[in-house]
């Protein structure tokens, strides 16, 4: 269950202004405005298509917005040199929808390999003790010398946060850590992203369409519709909207569920 | 509509073309970028050698023996009949050092390894695990390309001398069996006739092949996209583009070497 975490609002770790993306026709953001303050899970939620996982991707500097501001810990993503961008990436953890755990490697070296590339300097017993604490942490300790084909989906999933945990990240951005999760192994992901905020004390974005998932784990939950927030608040303020639209996600939540 | 729409920008076909050239181009130049610049992922690069070289040996080997062999079959009724079949380990050897080993060895490297470099980085790519080495912290270039387009230069040339070597020993076996020419006098033939500029042509040529198979695979490959039927393409158009390059690059340098050879 999820624990109401003691958030700063005088202290946003990202903050984001008037932002516009585009594919081709495809207008997918259209003035999106969000603020995250220090310590708080905020929840993104919107069907499929409305441009949820590139608001995180735009936040990772992974894709390059047409308009508008975004600032992470401080810098503008945007206007970020190679070398700036990568000390900004230090500090951010991003668990993929697919979980995207590199094939050719073993649990092992999937967690070390982020460690072992970025702080050349590390010893192997160092390496060694930090993948072990890590794993220990996503209760995943047996599947270390596994290839992740020889994973579950859950595993995976946890493993895909555990690689971005060993770097220690001041934010963490999940995209849909549940999609295409049974509803139990659901549970224990959300149960794991409340236990990341509570443990490594990080700052998350989660995106997802899943209604359990956004009220077990979010302190405020955005809606965003037609590339825009349509709704911010905490998870029973957004879903007492009059606005069909908003009953509508919730209606077919529940009737999928 | 809203004022930002507007500014989209929708390239023609003409265009479209022009940025893709210029994109391939900018992809190219990076690594001569990048490939100075410090960290250097030695342990990828020779695990990348180990791919493209080892992995690659068994099929060489039975090309470049073939090769050889048949080579000389078939020049022997042309050389029989001038009374020439003395000549058949020089020919044999200006026409495998000169011309057959690099461009076998090219052909078989840019269908076996340009299509699996464009194959795993296509896979990488439309799982994200490029994006997830990124957002790591990690240059995917850096570790992904420039190790793999070193591993491939710097091998072609290697596996270069041994299908020229196996060729010439496919070569011996049929002069041998015809002509009882002893190994020695065989090899003291062949060689007498390359001089320093055949082996030198040889590897550059070699080196630009290997270049060209690595960087057209991983290209291809970092552009993967639309999943699985992605992957497909970028492998496939890793090979056929490799081969194109290589055959046009084949004329250029032939042409060079000549003009430098002429009196």
């Amino acid at each position: 269950m999820h624990v109401p975490n003691n958030i700063s609002k005088e202290e946003k770790l990202i903050s984001i202004k008037g932002l516009y993306k585009s594919f081709g026709t495809n207008h997918v953001l259209r003035g999106v405005d969000l603020e995250v303050y220090r310590r708080e899970n905020v929840v993104v939620l919107g069907r499929s298509g409305t441009g949820k996982s590139v608001l995180i991707k735009i936040i990772a500097g992974l894709l390059k917005p047409d308009a508008g501001e975004v600032f992470v810990l401080g810098n503008d993503v945007q206007h970020l040199n190679a070398k700036e961008l990568r000390e900004l990436r230090l500090k951010l953890g991003f668990s993929f929808q697919s979980s995207a755990l590199y094939d050719s490697m073993t649990v092992r070296e999937n967690l070390e390999f982020p460690l072992v590339q970025n702080y050349r300097h590390l010893k192997r017993s160092q390496i060694n003790e930090a993948v072990e604490q890590v794993l220990e942490g996503v209760g995943l300790s047996q599947t270390i010398n596994q290839m992740p084909a020889e994973l579950s989906g859950g595993q995976r999933k946890r493993i895909g946060i555990a690689r971005t945990l060993i770097l220690k990240p001041e934010i963490m951005l999940y995209d849909e850590p549940t999609a295409g999760l049974d509803p139990i192994t659901s549970i224990d992901i959300n149960n794991l992203i409340n236990e990341v905020q509570q443990r490594y004390h990080t700052t998350s974005i989660i995106i997802t369409h899943d209604l359990t998932c956004a009220k077990t784990t979010g302190d405020r939950v955005a809606m965003l519709l037609d590339g825009k927030f349509l709704r911010q608040g905490s998870f029973e303020e957004v879903f007492a909207s009059d606005d069909e639209r908003i009953k509508g996600f919730y209606d077919y939540n529940f009737i999928e569920q | 509509m809203n004022g930002k729409e507007n500014l989209e920008y929708k390239p023609g076909k003409l265009a479209a073309f022009f940025i893709s050239i210029y994109e391939a181009f900018a992809f190219v130049m990076r690594f001569f970028k990048e490939v100075f610049r410090p960290p250097f992922h030695f342990r990828e690069f020779i695990r990348q050698c180990y791919n493209v070289g080892y992995k690659s040996l068994a099929l060489i080997s039975i090309t470049g023996f073939i090769t050889g062999l048949v080579f000389t079959k078939q020049s022997r009724p042309s050389l029989s009949d001038f009374g020439a079949t003395s000549w058949l380990p020089s020919l044999v050897s200006i026409a495998i050092i000169r011309a057959l080993a690099p461009l076998v060895t090219a052909l078989i490297c840019a269908g076996k390894v340009g299509s699996s470099i464009g194959a795993e980085l296509g896979s990488m790519k439309v799982t994200e695990q490029i994006d997830a080495m990124e957002v790591s912290a990690i240059d995917p270039y850096r570790y992904l390309v420039v190790t793999r387009v070193m591993a491939t230069t710097f091998m072609l040339p290697l596996l270069m001398f041994y299908t020229g070597f196996v060729g010439m020993m496919g070569s011996f076996l049929d002069v041998h069996a015809n002509e009882q020419t002893s190994f020695t006098s065989f090899f003291e033939n062949a060689l007498s006739s390359i001089n320093f500029l055949d082996y030198w042509t040889s590897i550059v040529k070699a080196l630009i092949y290997g270049f060209t198979i690595g960087i057209v695979g991983s290209y291809k490959g970092f552009n993967a996209s639309n999943g699985t039927t992605g992957v497909g393409h970028a492998a496939n158009s890793a090979v056929v583009t490799s081969m194109f390059l290589i055959f046009i690059e084949e004329i250029i340098i032939v042409q060079i070497s000549n003009f430098i050879r002429m009196p």
